[in-house]
């Protein structure tokens, strides 16, 4: 019963052909088949977040999808994120800025929930981020310095002013 | 925290999928968006031995409006499909209201509306919302296909007059009268988590302002969605005033609804926020039915 299953599966936009059993999730086949382990997991029932990659350009817990679904689609996973390894992609540019983490073990999933959230909506209010982040827990940052990152990420790759942080006001 | 080994079918077509379910029989299951399914199997509380899943299959995914003002939905479209439709929200505003309260937007982006009616939690937002619509949804097995009104589709706990054969193919939400007004709220923990209890309410206004009609269904207080029968009951042909509401409300508390306690709320607590989520949903729908 416990027959295997060739998929042709596109990440990060190179082609990987694996043989797996239906029953391997998704996020499991991305962390040991194909040893991207940027796509973290914390409860695999579809509540932190940790998880989320694009599929076929949508954010989705990896967690609650079987890899053989996969077949014949595109995955963009947090190491698709930046151009080369000496650059970081704006968002991620901007977690940094603001201390948008800590242990960085929620990063990626909300750099992969944001990022279309950012094309969707190139200028957010404050509202519309809680709620895209809504379903990505952090347990040491704390959300305020995220919100904070992605109203800079937002204001950066708009080409918009960014208003100084308060402490940082010289005149 | 894997899921057992399970057989795994994806079929193109409607026809084959029923074939296949007909076939297995109780060994299988169908895999909608997985939002509930694959939580279930990762945690082994479910080990189908069969997955049939539905998300190759393109004919069960539209959305189209009747000539009539009715809408069909697909079982599987998405969940955000259906909360970024303008059709929808043109259609079935209460259906839209409804949509951002189900769980985030990931999940939403995965999970489908006939997925979510199948799967038939009793704190899940679109059971009450599709009862208080008077909607119904098609099945379709080998044998054929049938109609399923919402009053008859929800028996219990996680468990619907669907047989094991049959697929639920498509949502059917009946055109509104002008003079109507909707509301859905909730109260969760948590931004997205399932509600503790939560109310769906329609309501039509008369040309004198009266109520034809009011239909309200609350969730997280039973084993389904629980029409409040005598609360509508006492305002249909009455004057909408806000002591009559909070009157309605009151009643759907204390004799529509029997809550049970578990870990997330008392069953005295579940009564009293189905008193001030019945007011508010109620004062809301009058208030968009008086206006618009
Ligand atoms: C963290 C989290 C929070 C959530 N919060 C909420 C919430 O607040 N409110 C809410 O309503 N839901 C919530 N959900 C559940 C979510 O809405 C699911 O998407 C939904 O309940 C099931 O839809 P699905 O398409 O994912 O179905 P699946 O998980 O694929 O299937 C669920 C069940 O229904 C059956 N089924 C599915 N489709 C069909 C069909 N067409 N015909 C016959 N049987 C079918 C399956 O066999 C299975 O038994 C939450 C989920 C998670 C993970
Ligand atoms: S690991 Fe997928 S949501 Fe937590
Ligand atoms: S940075 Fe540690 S959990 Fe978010």
């Amino acid at each position: 019963m416990t027959t295997t299953i060739p998929i042709r599966v596109t990440v990060n936009g190179r082609v990987y052909e694996r043989t797996v059993e239906p029953r391997l999730l998704l996020s499991d086949f991305l962390r040991h088949e194909l040893e991207l382990t940027g796509t973290h997991v914390g409860c695999e029932h579809g509540v932190c977040g940790a998880c989320t990659v694009l599929f076929d350009g949508v954010a989705v817990r990896s967690c609650l999808m079987f890899a053989v679904q996969a077949h014949g689609h595109e995955v963009m996973t947090v190491e698709g994120l930046s151009p080369d390894p000496n650059h970081l992609h704006p968002l991620q540019q901007a977690f940094h800025e603001a201390h948008g983490l800590q242990c960085g073990f929620c990063t990626p999933g909300f750099l992969m929930t944001l990022v279309p959230f950012l094309q969707e909506n190139p200028d957010p209010t404050e509202e519309q981020i809680r709620l895209a982040i809504s379903g990505n827990l952090c347990r040491c940052t704390g959300y305020e310095n995220i919100v904070t990152a992605v109203r800079l990420a937002a204001a950066k790759m708009a080409g918009r002013p960014v208003a100084a942080p308060t402490h940082h006001a010289s005149s | 925290m894997k899921p057992a080994p399970f057989a795994y079918h994806a079929p193109h077509t409607l026809e084959e999928a029923v074939g296949l379910l007909a076939d297995f029989g109780y060994e299988a299951k169908v895999l909608a968006g997985g939002q509930s399914l694959i939580p279930t199997m990762n945690f082994r509380l479910a080990q189908p031995a069969v997955l049939i899943d539905l998300n190759p299959i393109a004919e069960l995914a539209y959305i189209r409006a009747e000539a009539d003002g009715g809408l069909r939905i697909g079982a599987m479209t998405r969940q955000a499909q259906v909360e970024r439709s303008e059709q929808v929200a043109r259609s079935a505003p209460l259906l839209h209201e409804a949509m951002p309260l189900i769980a985030h937007p990931q999940i939403r982006n995965r999970g489908t509306i006939g997925g979510s009616l199948a799967h038939a939690d009793p704190a899940s937002e679109l059971p009450a919302v599709l009862l208080t619509l008077g909607g119904r949804v098609q099945a379709q097995s080998r044998r054929g296909a049938r109609t399923i009104a919402a009053e008859d589709l929800f028996l219990g706990i996680f468990t619907t007059s669907l047989e094991p054969d049959e697929i639920l193919t498509e949502v059917y939400i009946p055109p509104v009268p002008p003079r109507s007004g909707f509301a859905v709220t909730e109260v969760a923990r948590r931004h997205g988590d399932y509600a503790l209890v939560g109310v769906a309410a329609w309501v039509v206004l008369a040309e004198d302002g009266a109520c034809r009609q009011a239909r309200l269904s609350f969730f997280g207080v039973g084993d389904g969605p629980v029409f409040a029968n005598r609360a509508c009951a006492l305002l249909q042909g009455q004057r909408p005033d806000p002591a009559l509401i909070a009157e309605a409300a009151q009643v759907a508390a204390s004799t529509d609804v029997d809550p049970q306690s578990d870990i997330h709320a008392s069953a005295a607590y579940r009564r009293h926020l189905v008193a001030v989520l019945g007011r508010r949903a109620l004062t809301t729908a009058f208030a968009r039915a008086a206006g618009g």
